[in-house]
């Protein structure tokens, strides 16, 4: 779900490229973190969590919660510790469907 | 009332004690240690597991037959009592070879035992093919497994939790954060603590796993234990990608893989090393390749107690009639015979299971 | 395998004052940085501020950027975006970089990991929407992005820089509710000497306060009882101020209430931490140069015991002159010299943390969170679950992890870990000291179980040792 989050970016955008995100295409800005691009481009949750689907975004931004988990090329990372390239796939398994793991 | 049993060690082994003979209303106090112990009924494998034991040793097989089979009677009557789901599951489970003449020797040796068993040894023999079919992310590296039916695994956590919870609605007593200095009998038995705690009970059962090395001397026992380390890992959560347990990985009802282990004599060291933790990662990818991509979230080392030839101690005490020493490695998948067989065994009655052939006897004279 | 004769665990004002005064001393040095650049949290990206960006963070942050050229040096060797995962024999850093696992050996290991928010749990912070006060700092750092209309509850310096940074940026919050009382402002002043050594850092703190306020920023203090609320995100925060119940509506809520010491690392190798009442947290046992009882291994920084930047930088040099001192690049004079200005100059340093930690003191609705307070957000167990475990005979959060899972999750602990000590602690009636801390295992940071596979391998394989084997 995508939702109009309060962040508002005090210079000008980087250079756009394309991402996949869940099988679909999203312009990021080109080396910008990605938990806070995901944010501005209102990406919302990031995940569900695994014990009871609740949803979760970035907490920290730091690499301590591992709250904005997502998938990037088949591997779980935290988005707030990579940075956008263009082309990369990044999923997110629990939140976009609704059955849950086993 | 003085208790009549003090159970010395409360982990899976004296909690399943301390359980039974509070279904058969013996009046029951537990000395746990502290929140820093060694504790192996944290660190394990959560099997519950038949095949490869006793090879060379009926008995041995025998008795782990004997627990798994009522297991799943035990398993719910703990969640019944206490709302823990234990996640018993009964499915079977694998060992794996990386070559066709491993896997014959092996077939070998279960054909023998399995006829001095009465044929009660169901297992099949599966190839790659075989294999695939049944664990489709299964490695090419894997040429075959045997696949006994006998086998499974549970959440030995939630084992653990609901014998504590259960234990204490029966009325059983517990003590924790303690750490047990002296055991001595005039009568009944009088056990000291290091904070001044002092137990009296008419009976003592030492089921405190490393522990016992140095407290069973004490007692009269000859308590050959000795640590061995396992080295355990822990995946992330992950979709379902393994079907059955092995000693090499099994996923846990949560989702995270649990890959093992180790077996190192290292003294009382549970830490993990990078060598150690890099050449399970090794093992699990060659068995699911897959798991290449799998984030380690954890790993730990876990002190296993292992007597010289690995098979369980039921001794009662020569010097203090009415102390008995419970030690083993298996203690998940011995918690059924623990909790409903043993106290027969403890109480000497008629329908008391023959343990002689683990009694100390068997370790020579002192 | 990189070897050197110091290894850094981070880089931020600690590891990198450390560095550079380790080289002045003749060593090399391996500079190990989970970041792409250097700088640590106080100083991300600092040196890619651009001057807008530098205007709302303030003047401190070019001391920063000093630091981060200082460390451009032929003897250091900066290797960004390494993810230390294990550290053994004291000094061999196991680590991650672009997927490929590799080692750094040093004869002597600085552990400057610096510091991360105290948890602060209350009904609903799980939410889509509430972060910490840092994070939303870390985002006008690192990205150029201010969120808008958020509301700031907690206390805490940190709390008003942020703020203020925010009005900078033309987007001043919402409000700011503060848990601290004036009987803890008048109660702090007993540490009037220290608080006056430390006067330069009043009057910022006084500057801030000014900016806050004449940006018309609405502010509570006294606050209790505080609770998100929102079904997938935040929609408003609640609070009570002197027995009446406020309710903002907001989106973005941000949350802190004082930084603690990061210990993960040092614990994964067994440093022993004593509970430390003044900061209500653990620090590592280190000597006067940051030595821990672990061979070879120091520590400095925020991730010894919350000091602040300036703290950092001149801790962190001080351990390398020791170290520089093991191996025999200086002499005792000569390191005792260098030493006395900079030993001279962290007591200044310090000399205001205690009026700041009795003036701003954690929340204690966080401390002891309601019984539906989501605790461990991995694991999502409540407060009122690990005050079961109590029950159950824990007596630590070891115990009681094997029981709930908390700590078992990804973050291992770094969220809940002091909250369960303090749940525990009070249910038991025993000290946090007695009642212990998680253990701490590998990996410290995730490591794929194919980039482990990665290793070099040393000789041990699982060669399929079978249960009972040595029956056969």
């Amino acid at each position: 779900m995508k939702r109009d989050l309060a962040v508002r970016r005090l210079d000008e955008p980087g250079r756009p490229v394309v991402v996949r995100l869940d099988g679909r295409d999203l312009e990021l800005c080109d080396g910008g973190n990605l938990a806070a691009e995901l944010l501005a481009a209102g990406i919302e949750p990031f995940r569900r969590t695994p014990v009871s689907g609740a949803p979760r975004n970035p907490f920290c931004m730091m690499g301590a919660c591992f709250d904005c988990l997502v998938e990037i090329d088949g591997v779980t990372r935290q988005a707030c510790m990579t940075e956008v390239a263009a082309g990369m796939t990044i999923s997110r398994p629990g939140a976009v469907s609704e059955t849950k793991n086993d | 009332m003085e208790p009549e049993y003090a159970i010395i060690g409360g982990g899976i082994v004296g909690l399943a004690i301390a359980w039974g003979l509070l279904k058969r209303g013996r009046r029951v106090i537990v000395i746990d240690g502290s929140d820093g112990s060694f504790r192996a009924s944290r660190g394990n494998f959560g099997l519950v597991w038949v095949q490869s034991k006793g090879l060379n040793r009926p008995e041995y097989a025998r008795w782990s037959q004997k627990s798994v089979a009522l297991w799943r009677g035990f398993s719910d009557e703990l969640q019944a009592n206490t709302g823990q789901d234990l996640a018993l599951q009964q499915n079977g489970g694998y060992w794996f070879f990386s070559s066709e003449q491993e896997m014959e020797a092996t077939v070998e040796k279960y054909d023998a035992l399995k006829a001095r068993l009465g044929g009660n040894y169901p297992f099949d023999v599966l190839d790659r093919v075989q294999l695939r079919k049944e664990e489709p992310e299964i490695g090419r590296k894997i040429a075959g497994a045997i696949l006994h039916h006998q086998d499974g695994h549970a959440n030995p956590l939630k084992l653990l939790q609901a014998l504590a919870q259960d234990v204490r609605r029966l009325g059983g007593r517990v003590l924790n954060g303690k750490t047990v200095q002296s055991v001595r009998q005039n009568g009944h038995f009088r056990i000291e603590c290091e904070d001044g705690t002092v137990v009296e009970a008419a009976k003592t059962v030492l089921s405190a796993g490393l522990g016992a090395a140095h407290l069973g001397p004490q007692m009269g026992f000859k308590a050959p234990i000795r640590p061995q380390r396992g080295q355990v890992l822990i995946t992330e959560k992950l979709p379902r990608i393994i079907n059955r347990p092995s000693l090499v990985a099994r996923q846990v009802a949560e989702g995270g893989v649990q890959i093992g282990a180790t077996n190192e004599e290292v003294g009382f060291d549970d830490g993990v090393t990078t060598a150690g933790i890099a050449g399970l990662a090794r093992a699990a990818i060659d068995a699911y390749p897959i798991l290449g991509r799998a984030q380690l979230v954890r790993s730990w080392g876990a002190l296993r107690i292992l007597t010289p030839d690995g098979f369980p101690i039921y001794q009662q005490s020569d010097h203090m009639p009415g102390a008995f020493l419970v030690t083993c490695h298996s203690a998940v998948t011995l918690a059924a015979v623990h909790a409903l067989l043993l106290p027969d065994w403890l109480e000497g009655t008629e329908k008391a299971p023959d343990l002689e052939v683990f009694s100390e006897a068997r370790f020579g004279r002192a | 395998m990189i070897e050197a004769d110091l290894v850094v665990i981070g880089a931020g004002p600690a590891g990198m004052s450390a560095a550079r005064q380790a080289v002045e001393a003749g060593l090399s040095v391996v500079l190990l940085d989970e970041q792409k650049r250097a700088g640590g949290q106080i100083y991300r990206n600092v040196a890619h501020v651009s001057p807008a960006r530098a205007d709302i963070l303030g003047p401190d942050v070019a001391r920063g950027g000093q630091l981060v050229a200082a460390i451009q040096h032929p003897r250091i060797t900066h290797i960004a975006g390494a993810s230390v995962w294990q550290i053994e024999g004291g000094t061999r850093v196991a680590y991650c970089v672009n997927g490929v696992a590799a080692v750094a050996s040093g004869k002597r290991l600085l552990i400057a990991t610096g510091a991360i928010e105290r948890p602060m749990p209350v009904p609903g912070w799980t939410l889509p929407g509430v972060m910490n006060a840092g994070a939303a700092q870390i985002l006008v750092k690192q990205s150029g992005m201010v969120l808008e209309n958020a509301v700031l509850a907690g206390c805490g310096p940190l709390l008003y820089l942020v703020a203020a940074q925010m009005c900078r940026a033309g987007s001043p919050p919402l409000a700011l509710v503060e848990t601290q009382s004036t009987a803890d402002l008048l109660s702090a002043l007993r540490h009037w000497p220290g608080a006056l050594r430390g006067w330069r850092h009043l009057v910022k703190g006084l500057g801030l306060l000014a900016e806050i306020r004449k940006a018309g920023v609405k502010r509570y203090s006294g606050a209790s009882a505080i609770a998100v609320d929102g079904a997938d995100h935040a929609e408003a925060i609640r609070f009570t101020v002197r027995g009446r119940q406020h309710c903002l509506s907001c989106e973005t809520v941000l949350l802190h209430h004082g930084v603690v010491p990061n210990t993960q690392t040092a614990r994964s190798i067994g440093v022993p931490h004593e509970w430390q009442a003044r900061q209500r947290a653990f620090v590592p046992t280190r000597d006067e140069w940051g030595r821990t009882p672990q061979n070879g291994v120091f520590i400095a920084g925020d991730g010894a015991g919350i000091g602040g930047a300036l703290a950092a930088e001149l801790a962190g040099a001080i351990s390398a002159l020791q170290i520089a001192g093991d191996l025999d690049a200086l002499t005792p004079a000569q390191r005792d010299a260098a030493a006395r200005p900079l030993r001279r100059a962290l007591r200044g340093e310090l000399a205001l943390r205690p009026f700041l930690d009795r003036a701003y003191p954690p929340y204690q609705g966080a401390l002891s969170p309601a019984d539906e307070t989501v605790v461990c957000r991995c694991e999502e167990v409540t407060a009122g679950e690990i005050r079961k475990f109590a029950k159950l005979g824990c007596l630590g959060p070891n115990q009681a992890k094997a029981f709930g899972r908390q700590g078992m999750g990804p973050c291992q602990g770094r969220y809940c870990g002091l909250t369960v000590t303090e749940l525990l602690a009070a249910e038991n009636g025993q000290s946090p000291d007695v009642t212990g801390y998680y253990r701490i295992r590998p990996p410290i940071k995730p490591v794929t179980l194919g980039e482990l596979a990665s290793m070099p391998a040393t000789g041990w394989q699982p060669n399929g040792k079978q249960e009972n084997d040595r029956e056969n």
